[in-house]
């Protein structure tokens, strides 16, 4: 009994160190952009050679974000993002649900078929389309203060509308509503409750996992976005974080104030992913979707 | 009643000022400086002394970070959405000229008579864009270096011959005090290749593309002076003098840190290199046969086809080149100004400056890159059979297919105009 209990405990210490060890891996990449996010760029790139490199050592200080926030509008372009973002992750949780939900347990004429081509689209890769959605997206009419105006460049929408809807969101949404028990489903249109009750009041509440992973995943798409607000955007004022790295990338580059940007802007996205972990995973062990 | 007086002369002047600012006709301006304040600073004065001067037009700024800039433009011409003014890389000019994207300036030519062939951004005979400033190479290395090694102190007159340049590169790995003798700059891709490293292909006697027609590289890329090049060229890797995968830190310090005797590096990169050493030298680049050749032509205003007021996206650029604004640029980027009064106004430019050896290099040596549209995709081209010839592929067969290549684009793009 002594010795199973020996066992058990070694098993236990070599588990953890093993997921210890993985752990210091998987973040070495993280401590090393923050630590020489605090360095200046001769003791930065001097301690590349070494374990120093990982450790708070040296000349240490927040010059480098000071020199970022000098050179870039750091804030207003993470404001940009977070509100893009935001805004597709929000929108892009509701359309591609209600598109699932209507694949899943509405019968229609041409259902399977409508199915089909969406999923379809997860072969074409993105640049294919760019110019053909950028010659659209200059000549597009909208209504706002100013009346009807044409050309949806330089503004939030035209890095939001695009993209509220794809094929990848509304896959994961209908692998998972399928899961669903249909008596629960059945039980509701009997009882007499419309399908939209259906979707918001039994549908949804259990769709905790689902959510998760397609906000973490199209929250990582959108935080992302280079190539299109490159294409559609030539005012500053709406440029997202991944364009505005690039005012870093001078001549000579100035490395501190790359890792002190790159810190910054890690920040919402790890935080979003520590809010949302649980459920991710969750959603990870039930549907074998990974992120 | 002196209130009334000050009241009435405030209203008065407040009309005035709100009356000129709408009489102004705005121009918009993209430029690619954003994320460097240096050049921000000095822009942005010219466009404010600009504004005030006149009460016609009023330029409005726009910028974009360099490494994006390209395909921003590219993207806002196939969208219909391009700016009155805009900048672009000498070299690539004549493409965006071509492509519609750009129209001839209306500037008086007689103004721009005494600036440095480099920044002259010409094609089809007119006159596209102008640049206040121009960029050159050097060998960048230290006095005592050259001491040590025994070297002759090459000179404007007097280069490195072929023969001398490869002795300096043995001398040095001999020596055993550097990790590699040679820092060409491999760590930076891109347009660097074309415009560090084909000067040294004309300078053997090839070049990327056969400049009397432009409608074929074959014998100018895969000729006997191109294949000597290339052959000369994979040498430095093999021999050990140089390094073909380079670190980018090391670019950045390698020199300053020791590393290397001698670094193939830009004037923008000078003052660095000056604070590394006390006794920093910069060399004229070395004559392989057909005489020293070094880059030419750096960033350029030009106006786009799109704008309805050319005169007036004209009139700005020839308001800015006036030699205070050249110096002010030179002052802070530490780039070349475009002629010899503005040189005279700068501290680092004038006689006796500690960049002055610059200026005189551009004037002796400077020779632009290919003035066509298909620049742009022979630079590519130019950039990988490099890469690739650096890294150990067949000399021979790399530039026959470079040389194939850049036909088949010339071919297939009607000879871009020529």
């Amino acid at each position: 009994m002594a010795i199973s209990a020996d066992n058990h405990g070694l098993r236990l210490v070599v588990r953890y160190a093993v997921l210890t060890l993985i752990a210091i891996i998987f973040i070495f990449p993280l401590v090393f952009m923050v630590m020489s996010s605090l360095k200046p760029d001769q003791q930065l790139l001097a301690d590349t050679a070494s374990l120093r490199a990982f450790l708070p050592v040296g000349d240490i200080s927040l010059d480098n974000y000071w020199a970022a926030f000098k050179r870039a509008p750091v804030a207003l372009f993470v404001m940009n993002s977070i509100i893009v973002t935001g805004v597709t992750v929000a929108l892009s949780l509701f359309f591609c649900s209600t598109a699932a939900f209507a694949f899943v347990f509405i019968n229609w004429r041409g259902r399977d078929v409508i199915l089909s081509i969406i999923l379809a689209t997860l072969i074409v890769p993105f640049e294919t389309i760019a110019i053909p959605l950028l010659l659209i997206s200059s000549k597009l009419p909208w209504i706002g203060l100013d009346g009807v105006t044409f050309g949806w460049l330089n503004s939030y929408r035209v890095q939001i509308i695009p993209f509220i809807v794809d094929g990848l969101t509304i896959f994961l949404f209908v692998q998972f509503f399928k899961d669903l028990p249909s008596e629960l489903i059945e039980a509701a249109r009997v009882e007499g409750a419309s399908w939209f009750q259906i979707y918001r009041r039994i549908v949804m509440p259990l769709s905790g996992p689902v959510l998760a992973t397609a906000a973490i995943l199209k929250f990582l798409v959108m935080y992302n976005q280079y190539l299109w607000p490159l294409m559609v955007v030539q005012e500053e004022g709406y440029r997202p974080v991944m364009v505005g790295l690039q005012y870093f990338f001078q001549l000579n580059r100035a490395w501190g104030e790359i890792m002190a940007y790159l810190s910054m802007i890690t920040v919402p996205v790890l935080a979003f992913y520590l809010y949302l972990q649980k459920a991710f995973i969750a959603s990870i062990a039930s549907t074998g979707v990974k992120g | 009643m002196k209130h009334l007086t000050i009241a009435t002369g405030a209203l008065l002047a407040s009309v005035a000022f709100t009356t000129l600012a709408q009489a102004q006709t705005t121009l918009s301006m993209w430029y690619h400086g954003a994320g460097n304040e240096g050049e921000a600073t000095v822009l942005n004065q010219i466009i404010t002394d600009f504004n005030a001067s006149q009460g016609d037009w009023k330029v409005e700024l726009q910028s974009f970070p360099q490494a994006a800039y390209n395909d921003s433009v590219v993207a806002g011409a196939l969208a219909g959405n391009l700016p009155d003014i805009l900048d672009v890389d000498g070299p690539v000019m004549p493409n965006w000229a071509w492509a519609g994207y750009m129209q001839p300036l209306q500037i008086d030519e007689t103004k721009i008579a005494n600036f440095l062939p480099g920044p002259r951004g010409m094609w089809d005979g007119k006159l596209y864009s102008i640049g206040l400033w121009d960029a050159a190479v050097s060998i960048v290395t230290r006095q005592s270096t050259l001491d040590e090694l025994k070297l002759r102190t090459p000179t404007l007159d007097a280069p490195w011959t072929l023969e001398e340049f490869n002795g300096a590169l043995e001398a040095a790995k001999a020596s055993g005090k550097f990790e590699y003798a040679f820092d060409p700059g491999m760590a930076w891709t891109g347009e660097w290749y074309p415009y560090a490293f084909s000067p040294l292909l004309q300078s053997f006697g090839g070049d990327i593309v056969d400049r009397s027609t432009y409608k074929t590289a074959e014998g100018a890329l895969n000729g006997d002076a191109a294949m000597a090049f290339g052959a000369w060229w994979q040498g430095l890797f093999t021999n050990g003098y140089a390094q073909a995968t380079q670190d980018p830190a090391d670019r950045d310090n390698g020199f300053a840190a020791g590393k290397y005797a001698f670094s193939w590096n830009g004037n923008w990169a000078a003052l660095g290199a000056l604070t590394a050493f006390d006794d920093t030298v910069f060399l004229p680049a070395p004559d392989f046969g057909a005489g020293a050749k070094i880059g030419a032509a750096s960033w350029q205003f030009g106006v786009s086809a799109k704008s309805q007021h050319p005169n007036g996206a004209s009139a700005f650029i020839e308001f800015a080149l006036q030699d205070k604004y050249l110096a002010d640029f030179a002052n802070t980027t530490g780039l070349i100004p475009a002629t010899a009064s503005a040189a005279a106004m700068t501290d680092n430019y004038k006689e006796g400056g500690p960049l002055a050896v610059y200026y005189d290099m551009t004037n002796a040596n400077a020779l632009v890159r290919p003035v066509t549209p298909g620049y742009v995709v022979q630079a590519k081209v130019f950039e990988k059979a490099l890469a690739d010839i650096a890294n150990g592929a067949d000399v021979a067969a790399t530039l026959d297919a470079a040389t194939d290549e850049i036909n088949a684009d010339i071919e297939k793009n009607g000879g871009y105009g020529h």
